[in-house]
């Protein structure tokens, strides 16, 4: 795939915002401007599907992640935030980061010796059209109701759970 | 000039963040937000792969489509338990809920 | 073709730039200009009035949640939509996709209805 220098550099800004804001979500104390930095993560992912030539994901990623389920989640934060406990880690923050620089060193180690088989085909400039062709065509037309069925169940159990047995 | 390995590179670090905050945190509102973040890291590595690989299957884009559905479903039932975690023990931390702990 | 791809996106980095530069302005031009007296009195919300009582952060009340997850499901349900509106006249598909729609929002309409019943939706 070719891109511009363009869209190389607005790879590398996004890129380094999205870690930068994701390690603040990681290690700041405060719930809530963890929060507000996971919004700007989702954000510029949402860039980065841009300058991958995935404009239909790309918006999905604002509409969904940065419009709904941030929404969600501050929520959820204004109605559980302990003031005074604040967020601490337990006991597995050493082996915690073990892990995680393990497995990072894993999936480097992964993806640097296998053999790419690069294809030469220009992507698709718009892929919404094409997205929607496949997605209501016979391959994944069941997926695709099921997935109502799935976040049925969901509005079901969460309204269910949320309402309770006090009213 | 994008190469594959770079994407792959960020949605490593994004996702090993994740792990480590998954595992790290007591809160367990922290706890979905990282699970959020992995999620993220998944879809990065779906879409480069199509993008890169097969960009004219497209499947891994609609593949990362079902993930975000199936993680706003997730979502909204774990953020229900964890309010009713709230309500019952005052409390989000998930040390201090041990009751079914073998 | 491809080349102008990106071009489509100028607007986007502009609008970006114009807002980030707006929000700028104000911070910075508030902290030059204005004068500054800060003070324990200045800072609680009413100047004028009854003492404030008790913590700053007053607790949301759970019945609001519900209606957050009835957004985020029917956001959901809208990325189907789109693409299925763009596609919705293609000479390659059928007029099968018109009721695969009508089931999909068909069981979610479900939900709602559900929803509905059980007063989820009462304002009170």
């Amino acid at each position: 795939m070719h891109v511009g220098t363009g869209a190389s550099i607005a790879f590398w800004i996004m890129a380094v915002v999205a870690v930068v804001s994701a390690s603040g979500v990681i290690l700041l104390k405060d719930i809530f401007r963890a929060a507000l930095l996971l919004v700007v993560s989702f954000l510029s992912i949402a860039g980065i599907f841009v300058t991958l030539n995935a404009d239909f994901i790309a918006a999905v990623q604002v509409l969904i992640y940065a419009g709904a389920i941030s929404i969600l989640l501050i929520f959820a934060i204004l109605l559980t935030r302990d003031v005074q406990e604040g967020n601490p880690s337990n006991r597995l923050k050493i082996p915690g980061m073990f892990m995680g620089a393990v497995l990072l060193t894993a999936l480097i180690v992964v993806f640097v010796n296998t053999e790419w088989r690069l294809s030469t085909e220009a992507p698709l400039d718009s892929t919404t059209a094409a997205l929607a062709d496949l997605l209501f065509s016979n391959k994944f037309v069941l997926a695709f109701e099921i997935a109502s069925v799935l976040l049925l169940a969901a509005m079901i159990g969460a309204v269910v759970l949320a309402r309770g047995e006090d009213e | 000039m994008i190469e594959l390995e770079y994407v792959l590179f960020l949605s490593a670090v994004l996702f090993s963040l994740g792990l480590f905050g998954v595992l790290a945190r007591r809160n367990a509102v922290m706890i979905l937000l990282a699970i959020e973040l992995m999620l993220n890291a998944v879809n990065i590595n779906l879409v480069a792969f199509t993008v890169y690989l097969s960009p004219d299957l497209l499947v891994g884009i609609i593949f990362a489509i079902f993930i975000i559905t199936v993680a706003a479903a997730e979502l909204a039932l774990a953020l229900a338990i964890v309010l009713r975690l709230y309500r019952t023990r005052s409390s989000v931390n998930v040390d201090e809920v041990n009751l079914m702990r073998w | 073709m491809h080349g102008d791809y990106f071009n489509d996106y100028t607007a986007v980095l502009i609008a970006s730039v114009a807002g980030v530069v707006l929000v700028l302005t104000a911070f910075v031009g508030s902290l030059l200009l204005s004068p500054r007296a800060r003070s324990a009195l200045k800072d609680i919300p009413y100047e004028c009035g009854i003492e404030p009582v008790g913590d700053q952060w007053s607790q949301m009340h759970f019945r609001y949640y519900p209606f957050a997850i009835l957004f985020l499901i029917f956001d959901v349900e809208a990325v189907f939509l789109f693409p299925w509106a763009v596609v919705f006249l293609s000479p390659f598909l059928t007029s099968a996709i018109f009721y695969e729609m009508l089931i999909f929002i068909g069981i979610l309409g479900f939900g709602l209805l559900y929803s509905w019943k059980k007063g989820v939706l009462d304002w009170r």
